[in-house]
């Protein structure tokens, strides 16, 4: 499921002197692509280089979590996407032939978006390049490497090789969304650093009609593949995505040899009618750059830092690095916040990516025990969680992708008490509405990606916030079921002030102008 | 949040000491590893506090040190 982009000239390489750019983007892989897409909805002009012509190696990243599809709705794909993709909620976990427990991702309803699909990242790639051509602000230069860097205190200028030579390209910010082995990195000399698990997995999509449910199924000890791990997930067009542990002393080479991949499936599927789609053995690290904002060059996704598989904390982070960025950026370039904004990238996804680094290695540790007594340990809770619910509570095959909730600067500290779910610093809960004419819409689609201001109803004396878009629920929007009400424990009159990447910065049951001021300016990085 | 509390606290501390050696009793070292670790894990449960479970941890790794260095 390939496809080719050609590289085309572009007229900046006609060009005597370097051209400038707002916004240069580096990488067009789902989180540069993203990026792109981000800063041109908001305005901003934005050049995407790749260095390669094609996408489609592999089904890769698959797993695309709530939070992920409720940005990737607002940059217009998530419908593609949930079209073509495997909507799922509910994970197995087995240990040997018996089911340990069931868990389900989203118990209530009331969202738009599942608690996962499962897409191959082509797929995922596809739509975000179609829907980047419909945005005039956004050109993708395929075929364009990057090779050189030279940082500058106002931007800095990249050198880059085409087919038909090299040129040089200035830009105000850099985006490094260039992947595990970034360029920009390296050119940089910034080391990447963390652990390394010796453990080695096999990784194979296979083609067949099955009789698996959409569900995420994981086995500890399973009977047909002795003693080590496996994941089975369904993925679009009959395709299944396996995981295989194989231990630490596995040959890399041998073990993707069909000869030895299929009988291993044959025994797991309990069948012979399947084919190879793609095979690869792989080893992961948890690593990440000490610092992701580097004067002008700011680093995302798999550029930045760099999780194991378990628990889909990989794409799904870096598409929340992308949106965490863009709308940062567009302030900051449209004079509307100061430089320093960026400093909030670097504090609130270097968070973020701790929690997914201490996630996916407490993961790692559970599934790939390094010692006797590890895996003491790991049995012990394994046997334990038939009989104590606090054993199962333990079993860890990998902890799923959830948003982070920001400690911000960028946040005004509540000083009122909440309940609900909405967190202040989380992204809002959604919740379905009814507009003025009637019709069912989301809250998070009226949100949209702008700064809102959100009360509820009051007696015509909500409070407003000049050049802030107001919703009134109650009054502009329905929350005819009352699933606002609860989730953000609204009382008549209280409101929300949202931010661009529909996180919570601030919230009060009786807004002053002053404090909402104030609110508003601490949302743009303004604390004096 | 609690302390680890480490002045006697079983009324009859041998009775106590005597229960876990007939736990292990006639045990091989490995079954008595697999119980010692279904033990520690449910008594870390019972605690209940990540921050007593840690100072216990911190306890047996300073005895452990002062005794390897009378060793040497």
């Amino acid at each position: 499921m390939s496809a080719s982009f050609p590289y085309c000239r572009s007229r900046d390489q006609d060009r005597q002197e370097p051209v400038h750019h707002p916004v240069v983007v580096v990488g067009a892989g789902p989180v540069g692509l993203c990026a792109a897409i981000d800063l041109a909805q908001r305005g901003v002009p934005v050049v995407l280089l790749d260095d390669g012509d094609c996408i489609g190696e592999g089904s890769r990243g698959i797993c695309y979590a709530k939070r992920t599809l409720e940005i990737l709705d607002r940059l217009g794909v998530a419908e593609a996407c949930l079209e073509k993709g495997v909507t799922w909620k509910v994970g197995k976990v087995f240990f040997r032939d018996e089911l340990l427990y069931g868990f389900d991702l989203l118990p209530e309803d009331g969202h738009k978006m599942p608690a996962f699909i499962n897409l191959q990242q082509y797929y995922l790639e596809r739509f975000l390049v179609q829907r980047a051509g419909e945005l005039p602000n956004l050109e993708i230069r395929w075929g364009n490497r990057v090779a050189g860097l030279e940082p500058r205190n106002d931007g800095a200028r990249l050198t880059v090789q085409t087919p038909d030579g090299g040129y040089a390209v200035d830009a105000s910010w850099v985006v490094a969304a260039d992947g595990a082995r970034s360029t920009l990195r390296r050119l940089l000399n910034l080391p990447f650093v963390g652990e390394v698990f010796e453990e080695r997995f096999l990784i194979a999509d296979v083609k067949m009609v099955g009789d698996f449910p959409p569900e995420r199924w994981f086995w500890f000890e399973p009977p047909f593949h002795g003693g080590h791990s496996a994941l089975l997930h369904k993925q679009p067009d009959d395709v299944w995505r396996i995981d295989l542990q194989l231990g630490a002393d596995a040959d890399p080479i041998a073990e993707q040899a069909p000869e030895r991949v299929i009988p291993r499936l044959r025994q797991m599927l309990g069948k012979d009618d399947f084919s190879l789609e793609w095979v690869s053995v792989y080893r992961f690290q948890c690593r990440r750059l000490e610092r992701f904002v580097h004067g002008r060059v700011v680093f995302v996704g798999d550029a930045a830092h760099q999780v194991s598989p378990f628990g889909a904390r990989g794409a799904n982070s870096g598409i929340q690095d992308a949106e965490n960025l863009a709308w940062k950026l567009a302030l900051v370039l449209n004079g509307a916040a100061p430089d320093s904004l960026i400093e909030t990238y670097e504090i609130e996804r270097s968070a973020a990516a701790d929690e997914n680094i201490g996630h996916s290695t407490r993961s790692t540790d559970f599934i790939a025990p390094r010692s006797a007594q590890e895996l003491r340990f790991r049995d012990a809770v394994l046997s334990l969680a038939r009989e104590a619910p606090f054993a199962k509570r333990m079993v860890n095959s990998g902890r799923l992708s959830l948003p982070s909730t920001y400690e911000s600067p960028l946040s005004t500290a509540d000083r009122d008490t909440w309940g609900g779910t909405a967190r202040l610093g989380a992204p809002l809960p959604d919740a379905p509405l009814v507009d003025g004419h009637g019709s069912a819409t989301w809250l998070l689609d009226a949100i949209g990606g702008d700064e809102v201001l959100l009360c509820t109803e009051a007696d015509g004396v909500e409070p407003e916030m000049p050049g802030l878009k107001r919703i009134i629920i109650g009054r502009d929007l329905i929350d005819r079921n009352g699933h606002f009400a609860r989730r953000f424990d609204a009382s008549p009159g209280a409101a929300y002030l949202v931010r661009p990447d529909q996180h919570l910065a601030a919230r009060w049951r009786t807004p002053g102008t002053a404090s909402l001021t104030a609110a508003g300016r601490r949302m743009h990085g303004i604390w004096t | 949040m609690a302390e680890l509390e480490t002045e006697g606290r079983l009324p009859d501390p041998d009775a106590a000491y005597r229960s876990l050696i007939e736990a292990h009793r006639g045990l091989s070292d490995e079954d008595s590893a697999a119980l010692n670790t279904r033990l520690v894990l449910i008594l870390a449960n019972h605690i209940g506090d990540a921050q007593v479970l840690a100072a216990a941890i911190a306890l047996v790794k300073k005895a452990l040190s002062q005794h390897a260095v009378r060793q040497t």
